[in-house]
Parts: C-alpha cells; sequence; structure tokens
C-alpha cells in the first residue's frame, strides 16, 4: 500500500536542512506509520540526497511523524542548481513509500 | 472576555493582495500582519540598497499599503510587517507619504531596525560560513522578538515596519501586548508562538499547498482566502476565514502547517521562547473553524540567530525542449554534446536534467516509465567569473543551430547568487533602534 493512501505530507527547508511531515489521515493508522516508517527505512529512501542518518520526531497527539533530512551545505536552498532547490517536492517521494499493511 | 483579531495578510514577498483586503474590509481585525521577509530576500535587498539600485525596502510596500491602508483606518486594524526589509527607516517614511496621499492623517507609523549585525561578525566565523574561499560576506541580520515590537504598540503605533523579525513574534507581540503576558509566561508565549507560526504563511493554513485532487480536495482555491486568529487571553485561539472566501480551513491543514519548517516539534526556537508543540490539539468547531490549544514552552535560548548572506557568484541557465518521436533520444544526445562543450566546468558546478522526467526528485529518486511525448532539458551552472556564465548560456542557445533536430524553446537567464548561512550571537550584542514617522 501507498503512504498516500493513509498520510499526508509537507516539506519545509531551512538552509542544508529539510524537514518532511507525515501526518495520517484516520488516528487508528497512526501506529502502522510508526512502525512500518522508521527512521532507517526514511534514510534509504533518500540515501542519495543526505549526508547522514535521518532524525525522526514522534508527535503522537498529531498523529503525525517529522523527518529531519541533513543535504550537503553545496545543496543548502541557497547553493544548489537544482530545478527545484527547496527541495519541496519531496513529500511525493514520501508519499509513493509502499507499507506493508498486514500486522 | 476580549479575543484579539488577528490576520495574515500575506505568506511571502510575493503573496496576492486581494485576499487581505477582503480580511481587513470584513475580518473586523485588530491587526493585519503581513510576513514577506524570505530568508535571501534581505540579502538582496541590502545588496540592492549598497549599490543604490533601489532603497532597500519590500518592492510592493507601496501596492500593499495602497490596498490596504484605507480599510484599516477606518477599521482601527494595525499592520505589523517586516516589509522594512533592509531599510526600515524609508520604508516608514514611504509609508507616510502614501498614507498622505491617501488622505489620512495622524497615523502613527514606527520603523524597527538594529537587525543589520554585519559589523560584529568577525572574519574567523565569516570564513567558517564560507564553502568556497571566493564567497564574500555581505549581509548579517539577527532574527529580533518582540520587544522592540512591544516598545512600538506601547507608543500607539498604527503601522510598525521591521527589517529581519522573526516570523512567529510579528504575530505574538500584539497578544503580549494586549493581554499584558509577561516576557517569561513561558507557557503562553508558547501557545502564542503556535498561532503565530500557523498564521505566518498566510494561505498555507486555508487549503494553500494543500490540495491534492482526488485524495485532498479543497473549494475554489482559486479565491483562497486567509486566515484569521480570534485570540483569547489563555492565548487559546479559534482559527477561521471568512465565510464566501476560497479555500478550506481544516484539523488537516492546521497538522500540515504547524509541522511546517520544524524540526524538533519539541523544542521550536524563537527570540521570544522555546516552544513545545508536541501537546498542541486541534479541535474542529463549526466549518473553517478550528480551536488550537496545548502549545507550551521554556526559556527562550540565549543567543540570537544570525542569517549571514555571503555573495557566491553566478548561477546560470538555459533550457531547450525535444518534442514528438524520439524526443528522450535527441535530449539525450543534447546533453552529451553540452557536457562535451562544457567540460572545463569543475564536477558538481555543472547539472543537467530533463524537466518531465527527473529534474525535481533526481535520476535516482524518479520512477521513469514509458518514452515521454515531449522532454525539455535544463542545464545549470554555478560560476565566480559572469563571463563564464554567458559561455553556458550560449551553448544552450547554440543547441539550436549546433545540435539534433527540433530544438525548440530556448530560455536562458544569468544571475547573481547569495548563499545564506546561519551563525549565533548573544543578546547583549544587539540593540534594536525604533525611529516613528507621523503621516
Amino acid at each position: 500500500m501507498k503512504l498516500r493512501r493513509i498520510a499526508h505530507a509537507r516539506t519545509g527547508d531551512k538552509g542544508n536542512l529539510l524537514n518532511i511531515s507525515l501526518i495520517a489521515f484516520r488516528e487508528e493508522d497512526y501506529s502502522l506509520l510508526v512502525e512500518r516508517v522508521t527512521a532507517e527505512r526514511v534514510s534509504q529512501l533518500f540515501a542519495p540526497l543526505i549526508t547522514q542518518p535521518v532524525d525522526r520526531h514522534c508527535v503522537p497527539g498529531l498523529g503525525a511523524l517529522n523527518f529531519v533530512l541533513h543535504r550537503p551545505r553545496t545543496e543548502s536552498v541557497t547553493r544548489s542548481l537544482a530545478l527545484d532547490a527547496h527541495s519541496k517536492a519531496l513529500s511525493f517521494v514520501l508519499l509513493n513509500l509502499d507499507i506493508d499493511e498486514a500486522p | 472576555m476580549k479575543t484579539l483579531r488577528i490576520g495574515a495578510g500575506a505568506g511571502f514577498a510575493g503573496d496576492r493582495i486581494d485576499p487581505a483586503v477582503d480580511l481587513v474590509r470584513r475580518g473586523s481585525l485588530d491587526y493585519l500582519v503581513f510576513e514577506c521577509l524570505a530568508e535571501r530576500t534581505i540579502a538582496l535587498a541590502q545588496l540592492s540598497r549598497r549599490i543604490g539600485r533601489n532603497p532597500g525596502f519590500d518592492p510592493m510596500l507601496r501596492e500593499r499599503m495602497e490596498a490596504v491602508l484605507p480599510h484599516c483606518a477606518e477599521n482601527r486594524t494595525r499592520i505589523i510587517s517586516n516589509m522594512g526589509a533592509a531599510n526600515p527607516r524609508a520604508a516608514a517614511s514611504e509609508t507616510a507619504a502614501i498614507a498622505r496621499s491617501l488622505g489620512l492623517t495622524g497615523l502613527r507609523i514606527a520603523s524597527v531596525a538594529g537587525d543589520d549585525v554585519l559589523h560584529l561578525l568577525s572574519p574567523d566565523l565569516a570564513s567558517t560560513l564560507a564553502i568556497d574561499p571566493r564567497e564574500q560576506l555581505v549581509s548579517a541580520n539577527a532574527y529580533l522578538g518582540i520587544e522592540p515590537l512591544l516598545e512600538c504598540l506601547g507608543q500607539q503605533a498604527d503601522v510598525i515596519l521591521t527589517g529581519r523579525v522573526a516570523d512567529p513574534s510579528l504575530f505574538l507581540a500584539p497578544m503580549v501586548h494586549e493581554f499584558g503576558w509577561a516576557l517569561d509566561d513561558w507557557n503562553r508565549l508558547g501557545q502564542g508562538t503556535a498561532v503565530g507560526h500557523l498564521l505566518e504563511c498566510a494561505g498555507q493554513l486555508t487549503g494553500g499547498y494543500f490540495a491534492d485532487p482526488g485524495v485532498k480536495d479543497v473549494p475554489d482555491l482559486a479565491h483562497l482566502g486567509f486566515p484569521l486568529a480570534e485570540v483569547e487571553e489563555s492565548g487559546e485561539a479559534v482559527l477561521t476565514k471568512l465565510d464566501g472566501a476560497g479555500g478550506a480551513l481544516t484539523v488537516d491543514t492546521c497538522k500540515e502547517q504547524i509541522l511546517y519548517e520544524v524540526h524538533d516539534p519539541s523544542r521550536y526556537l524563537t527570540p521570544d521562547v522555546t516552544a513545545d508543540f508536541t501537546g498542541i490539539h486541534f479541535t474542529p468547531l463549526a466549518r473553517d473553524r478550528i480551536r488550537v490549544s496545548g502549545a507550551r514552552g521554556s526559556q527562550r535560548p540565549a543567543t540570537l540567530k544570525i542569517s549571514a548572506g555571503l555573495y557566491a557568484g553566478f548561477i546560470a541557465e538555459g533550457q531547450i525542449s525535444y518534442a514528438g518521436p524520439g524526443s528522450l533520444a535527441r535530449a539525450t544526445l543534447a546533453r552529451d554534446i553540452l557536457q562535451a562543450r562544457l567540460h572545463w566546468i569543475p564536477s558538481g558546478d555543472l547539472r543537467i536534467d530533463f524537466i518531465g522526467l527527473s529534474a525535481i526528485h533526481g535520476e535516482a529518486l524518479s520512477v521513469l516509465s514509458c518514452d515521454p511525448y515531449e522532454v525539455r532539458l535544463r542545464a545549470a551552472a554555478r560560476f565566480f567569473d559572469g563571463s563564464e556564465g554567458r559561455r553556458l548560456v550560449q551553448e544552450v542557445e547554440s543547441l539550436y543551430v549546433n545540435g539534433p533536430a527540433g530544438g525548440a524553446g530556448v530560455t536562458t537567464s544569468l544571475r547573481e547568487n547569495i548563499a545564506m548561512e546561519p551563525a549565533f550571537l548573544s543578546r547583549e550584542s544587539i540593540t534594536p533602534t525604533i525611529a516613528w514617522e507621523v503621516a
């Protein structure tokens, strides 16, 4: 199952750090996010882009996870040569992740 | 009990003006806040001011003020904005002139400066910020907090124009002023900061940057309205938008925005407080009415964050499209030709992408399926010498006559680049200053 079926996300940037929130549409799916969308899994997903493992912050009250990605300083918002220098579109890479829905 | 009505009039420098006019006309606002100063905008504004290209304040100041000032005067709505950018004093005198030209007199306009701390950065610190010895420090601005704004409000400012002030502080200041919160009432400051953070991107709370058709639909996005908060003395607030304005303000839009540009949600640092968003609760009250409660706070950080701008040369860019049969093969040939002709650019300083295939997520993360009908090649590179940048531009243009068949729609650009880096200074070294204009 694609994450996009059960969660939504938004990317924000600050220098060479960026965060991607992942928010369950329904409270009961939050535990599935916690279990399946680990910091390791997200680090693997974004491995080509990051310089150190992803930090994961859990916000159970919001049914949300918040991932912080570290980019190289040459890839900061203000130095990047990329068309999407802000990396604003990366939330949809995360939402495209397949997770196993069986308990 | 009194509630304070604070509207968000802009979420970035180029934001739409009509939603702010609608808010101030129909929203019975006490305050209208315009957040218009992105991290790099102030560095660019300082450069422009220094070389005399423009006065250094927000280029849309006149347009925004002309649109909202008459309604603000009529409805007694006070304005707070960082549109002062690199020159708050000049922004205030410009605003006074605009007010007089509109026949508004007696408006008290305050400007807050002192955020420019370039002179305080030591060469040693500056050199640690650069990633290339050719990068040069050109600006440094401290994120000021609510204190200078409180002084302006205490002296009956109708309009406050600032340079760099932390975005949530623009919203927190009127709450502290109106309710008389203590500056170490960390929980209230944390809750007020949460409300400010939710409002600071304006339309991103009311359904902007949210719609995903079939998954997350937003009604009437074309007429997106901006949000306002009805803040209570406790710091709790009801977030809402005007009836008839487009968009949607829901628990889901609030959740996306509270985590936007946040790293550790239990420690969101501002000059005023260390805010903790982990206990936040969003309660739906009615359509487009959400109560926000439960944010907390603790002692503010000892240092102030500085945003330093470094001159980082130029970024040159060129694009060309290929369409119809064999478009990807022709675009690939064009890329190979460019790489050969631009072999003198150090690797890492040149990037070539195919727009429509993998330009946004990069080759490693993009899922490529079938041959696309059309492909747009984009080449971008960094240079410290502008004439080298023009050579890239020329090589992309030359793909018309000296490249694969059917190249079309070339566009090019060459722009100066300012890189931003964070630093920290003690509070004591930074002194905000206030000046007044009366229309």
